[in-house]
């Protein structure tokens, strides 16, 4: 087999270094500093996250990808304000956040659409919260259901609709409060692969078509690269950044783009970062042979 | 053999006509033994009622012997060659035959209390369901509030469930005397049991439903903008209402379990005082008529509030039941 000679993930066409040139212009909306989470655990004090550093711009897609255990959940949810970090800090339009706030939506990857509310009253909730009037927050809410598509289940309840027409509706109630970022935390991780691609495919549209900014992890790497103008890559233990990955492909982009060379230097690149070759006395390398002994002599064989 | 006539897969659902069958047999079941035991002569029936005394002195016409002692006067008897005595085999007054029961469930509702100062036996049914609607109400209407702020709010719980926990282990009836003392000797002490009864386990239990409310759906609604009140309110009740609707219905089952003391306490009445009175007279077959009633108002009400509890929440899934 011959090894497909590959450019240089960091090798950017005309068009796309324009584009992020652009895209550096624009204001930055959220920004970390120097955040650091610790837990105390059984096994005494974890360091979770560690000196995170880092920029989105207005518009921007930015996807966080990392091994298990890297800290990329405690990460977003630090951003949303459900945890506070130990140290750094973390700036919405240069203004410290602390609490949770309708300023920044979040869709999780379970679903958490509330299951006494229909599809409408769903996506009516925040802007109730907000204290719109009913009638305000029911037009408002039928514009974002319409641009999920999903206009003609908006009485139904969530348990009547299937995985990825509730995230669309998760989606279409965290947009109502016209947050300044959306913060997805593996959104499709739970959804099949032909749904997921579907989905993908849609929040891009979305994206487009309105004045948003994401932040959205995933441990799929292609789904990162397809979605995502950087990647934040973090390691574990602790979780730090390992790079941030400027995204060759071009926008906009589509399915066939997943065998182009950009694509597939960028993924050959997280692929090196996430799972490094491993050593012998590594659990994750169990040899066939061992597994297949199993018992007292369970040797390494020779 | 298809799926669907299995009668024994584990945890499998059957068809609708076999759970039909198995409903109609769980009730038809121990009627048949019942019936058994009453109307075949040779199963059980350990006494004689006697139909003519024959010689013997202490035979009264009606009278229930031991089919020994019987046996004895009849063998005594024909040695004597005295007038023999006869009679048929029958089962003790404390076990009435169906269709006897079934008479006295008619009747009690037809006929006239033999004294008049004494109840309809709906009557008696109720007084003792206002009993019940009182203590439970009473009970709801502190339990309920105090269960939801304990499992929304840890300083609440920790605050109220050591106490709680606590008091719950002392037995209801155990406060009888004391209620009597404070609350008189009519409703009053009654309701207290009832409400003693309930409103502790109805505080725990309801702290825990609001407890497995799914904290994404707080967090969820926080991001959106929540406040403190606001999630109270608008997600975690909302959000534990169809399960709480639940908890009450059991609860509301083992109120009735504490009615039967509850009644005991001061003047007996109620239900309980028919049952009592009935047995004193060895009406046997009244004071099944009358269980049975409460468990046929018991098996109704909680019908009647599944079904309700079905159009209340009609987001719930189909509930499953194995």
């Amino acid at each position: 087999m011959t090894q497909i000679e590959l450019p240089s993930y960091l090798e950017q066409s005309a068009p796309v270094r324009a584009r992020f040139d652009k895209l550096k212009q624009r204001e930055v909306i959220l920004e970390v500093k120097h955040l650091g989470k610790q837990f105390n655990s059984q096994q005494g004090l974890v360091t979770a996250l560690k000196d995170i550093n880092f920029k989105t711009h207005r518009r921007e897609f930015v996807c966080v990808i990392g091994p298990s255990g890297c800290g990329k959940s405690t990460l977003i949810r630090i951003l949303a304000g459900l945890e506070s970090p130990s140290s750094g800090q973390v700036l919405l339009d240069n203004k410290p956040v602390f609490d949770p706030g309708p300023d920044r939506g979040m869709v999780f990857q379970g679903y958490t659409l509330f299951p006494w509310l229909s599809v409408k009253h769903n996506v009516m909730f925040g802007l109730e919260m907000q204290g719109f009037t009913k009638a305000t927050a029911e037009s408002e809410a039928m514009n974002w259901i319409e641009l999920v598509g999903l206009d003609r289940f908006a009485d139904a309840y969530p348990h009547q609709l299937s995985g990825g027409m509730k995230q669309r509706v998760a989606i279409a109630r965290a947009l109502a409060n016209k947050p300044r970022i959306l913060l997805m935390d593996e959104p499709f991780g739970a959804l099949d692969a032909q749904t997921r691609s579907k989905m993908q495919e849609n929040l891009i549209e979305i994206w487009r078509n309105i004045d948003i900014t994401i932040l959205f992890i995933t441990h799929d790497l292609d789904e990162a690269i397809y979605l995502a103008d950087r990647i934040l890559v973090l390691k574990a233990n602790p979780g730090e950044v390992e790079e941030l990955i400027e995204v060759s492909v071009p926008r906009p982009r589509h399915s066939g783009q997943f065998i182009s060379p950009e694509f597939l230097a960028t993924k050959k690149r997280l692929e090196e970062l996430i799972h490094p070759p491993t050593t012998d006395d590594d659990a994750d390398g169990l040899h066939m042979i061992r597994m297949a002994h199993v018992g007292d002599d369970v040797e390494v064989m020779e | 053999m298809s799926r669907a006539t299995r009668w024994f897969a584990v945890r499998q659902a059957l068809s609708k006509k076999q759970v039909t069958t198995l409903t109609v047999l769980s009730f038809l079941l121990p009627i048949l033994l019942w019936s058994l035991v009453s109307y075949v002569p040779f199963l059980w029936h350990p006494k004689v009622e006697i139909m003519e005394p024959g010689s013997i002195a202490w035979f009264k016409p009606g009278m229930l012997v031991d089919r020994a002692d019987f046996t004895e006067q009849e063998q005594l008897a024909t040695e004597q060659q005295a007038a023999l005595p006869t009679g048929v085999r029958s089962n003790p007054i404390y076990l009435p035959a169906p269709h006897e029961v079934a008479m006295a469930f008619y009747f009690a509702f037809t006929t006239e209390p033999t004294r008049s100062s004494e109840q309809w036996l709906h009557e008696s049914l109720w007084h003792s369901i206002q009993i019940i609607f009182w203590g439970f109400t009473l009970s709801s209407l502190l339990g309920v509030p105090i269960g939801v702020l304990c499992g929304t709010y840890v300083a609440i719980s920790k605050l109220h469930e050591p106490f709680i926990e606590f008091f719950r282990y002392l037995p209801a009836p155990a406060f009888g005397a004391l209620a009597v003392a404070i609350l008189g000797i009519h409703d009053g002490p009654k309701i207290a049991i009832i409400f003693i009864g309930t409103f502790f386990q109805q505080v725990l239990i309801i702290a825990n439903t609001t407890r497995k409310l799914d904290v994404a759906l707080l967090e969820a609604a926080l991001t959106l903008g929540a406040k403190r009140f606001q999630l109270l309110f608008r997600v975690v009740i909302p959000g534990i209402l169809p399960d709480l609707y639940r908890d009450q219905r059991i609860l509301l089952g083992w109120a009735w379990t504490y009615l039967i003391v509850a009644e005991l306490i001061g003047t007996s009445s109620g239900i309980t005082w028919f049952i009592t009175q009935q047995a004193r007279y060895k009406n046997f077959d009244n004071v099944y008529a009358a269980i049975i009633m409460i468990g046929i108002i018991g098996v109704v009400s909680d019908l009647l509030l599944a079904r309700l509890g079905k159009r209340l929440f009609p987001w719930e899934k189909e509930q499953v039941k194995v």
